[in-house]
């Protein structure tokens, strides 16, 4: 627990000067209020721009931010040395993973509040966001412990990103691109959110986000064993 | 616990390619001592079979009475660590970099702005990392090191590349933890680094342990010549045997006040790596 919460703290103050890193948690939630309060289309559905933002942004940020620490500090040898230094792989995943959750969730606050979300449903939104975030950061994982370096990292990170933060938004526009993100989580946030107040939970929501939940960790287990942390 | 490292029969294979043929070497408490060979010659893989990021293929390692195939929290805290690629956060102060394994190690934070006054770091504390110099960061990567007060310290090629002031302000910590009472272990292709620092040396190569003493012992081993090297004030060199018959003919030297320099013939560590190996020490 210790040497977790020492990980948590440096990458605190590690990540404020990460340029690169800074810019995925805070560019959706930014976004967000800029559009949710420039832009009134009539007809245009309620909180449209926060829960699209919401959607992508649980399929961009946690999954590259993970993904870039974990690959950045396998490259620079900070991982090794701080795997000599009594820090077990799994303190360190602990450590940097639950920095990024509380992070993309504070992220996931300020789009839900530019959204106009309150009370009970602010927090069901979160509660979405959440368990997408979580998906998103076991990929990243699994990517960033995989990969030799951060390039490598990037080259795998950017088609999946991709893949994951548009498919919601392209879903709008197209049926057939909706039927297949359905099997995605990040469009099952994208359905969750869209339905918040409306159509509720069904257990179809549930069974694809845990599906993907499970898919994601045994993904990252495989490359947590392959890439020898342990 | 005699020794704090001992490794049997070390045999490391990297697919059909043997890096480590067989070796052997104890280390003692409070003892500083020398691996040295050249580039490629195992030095690192060495150090990376006793710090358990290795597994050997053959033989028997351990570090502080444990296996190194199976090391524990209880060895790692005692052992501190410099590598070849130091592992800093860029980003981050150096007070910052240390203050992340003060936690780790359940140091006091009044520790890291000694350890930083040790290294002369102690103005640079807020600047970052990105921004310090080569020797600098090699300073700070020792400082890392010691922070714990460790019992054995491993320093792979510490001097490499720094400047001269750098180097001799990391000798003097090395001695320091010597005198606290830890064992060094480190690596180096620099001979003048190992005679000047080390209790006792190995040289290593291609996988093999060639030749193994204090670096006097070694140099004395292999002193076939046995003479004396007289300078002159007249410029001339003087080459006598070491033994009575030039006794007479020393004295006369001496007497006249003509002698510049008097030294003995021993080859130097170079000389002897390359009179076992037939190879230079590059």
């Amino acid at each position: 627990m210790k040497n977790m919460i020492a990980i948590f703290q440096k990458q605190i103050k590690d990540t404020l000067k990460n340029k690169s890193v800074l810019v995925q948690f805070l560019i959706f939630p930014v976004m967000s209020i800029i559009m949710e309060c420039s832009i009134h289309i009539e007809g245009m559905p309620e909180h449209f721009f926060a829960n699209m933002f919401a959607a992508m942004y649980v399929g961009m940020a946690p999954l590259v931010a993970m993904s870039a620490i974990i690959s950045e500090e396998k490259e620079k040898n900070t991982l090794r040395v701080l795997f000599m230094s009594n820090v077990k792989p799994t303190e360190y995943l602990a450590g940097v993973g639950s920095y990024i959750w509380v992070i993309c969730m504070l992220g996931g606050c300020v789009i839900g509040i530019s959204g106009g979300y309150k009370g009970a449903v602010l927090l069901s939104f979160l509660v979405i966001v959440g368990a997408g975030i979580l998906v998103s950061m076991l990929i990243g994982a699994a990517i960033g412990t995989s990969s030799k370096n951060q390039m490598a990292a990037t080259s795998l990170t950017v088609p999946v990103m991709v893949v994951f933060s548009f498919l919601p938004m392209l879903s709008m526009f197209n049926e057939s691109i909706e039927k297949i993100a359905k099997i995605t989580y990040s469009q099952q946030v994208s359905i969750l959110i869209n339905g918040m107040g409306k159509s509720g939970v069904n257990l179809e929501n549930v069974v694809i986000i845990s599906c993907n939940l499970l898919a994601a960790a045994v993904l990252f287990g495989y490359a947590y064993k392959k890439s020898g942390m342990t | 616990m005699e020794y704090v490292i001992e490794m049997r029969n070390i045999v490391k294979k990297f697919a059909q390619k043997e890096v480590l043929k067989g070796v052997n070497l104890k280390v003692s408490h409070g003892e500083i001592f020398g691996l040295l060979g050249p580039s490629g010659a195992g030095k690192t893989t060495i150090i990376k079979i006793l710090t358990g990021q290795l597994q050997c293929t053959e033989g028997v390692s351990t570090i502080l009475g444990q296996d190194t195939a199976a090391l524990t929290s209880f060895v790692y805290r005692k052992m501190g660590m410099m590598m070849d690629n130091l592992g800093l956060y860029e980003r981050l102060s150096c007070y910052d970099n240390l203050k992340l394994f003060a936690k780790i190690y359940d140091v006091p934070q009044g520790r890291i702005s000694e350890v930083l006054k040790q290294v002369d770091l102690a103005e640079a504390a807020k600047v970052p990392v990105s921004k310090l110099s080569k020797g600098m960061r090699g300073r700070l990567a020792l400082a890392r090191a010691v922070m714990n007060e460790p019992e054995l310290l491993f320093l792979d090629e510490p001097s490499s590349g720094l400047d001269p002031q750098a180097v001799t302000m990391i000798h003097q910590l090395i001695r320091k933890e010597q005198k606290r009472g830890a064992a060094i272990f480190l690596t180096t292709h620099n001979m003048e680094e190992a005679g000047k620092l080390c209790d006792h040396i190995a040289l290593l190569n291609e996988g093999k342990i060639v030749e193994y003493g204090s670096p006097k012992e070694i140099c004395l081993r292999y002193n076939h010549q046995n003479k004396l090297q007289i300078r002159l004030l007249d410029g001339r060199n003087v080459v006598l045997p070491n033994g009575k018959f030039a006794a007479d003919e020393v004295k006369e030297y001496l007497a006249k006040e003509m002698v510049e320099t008097i030294h003995s013939t021993e080859p130097s560590l170079e000389t002897v790596f390359m009179e076992l190996t037939g190879r230079r020490f590059e």
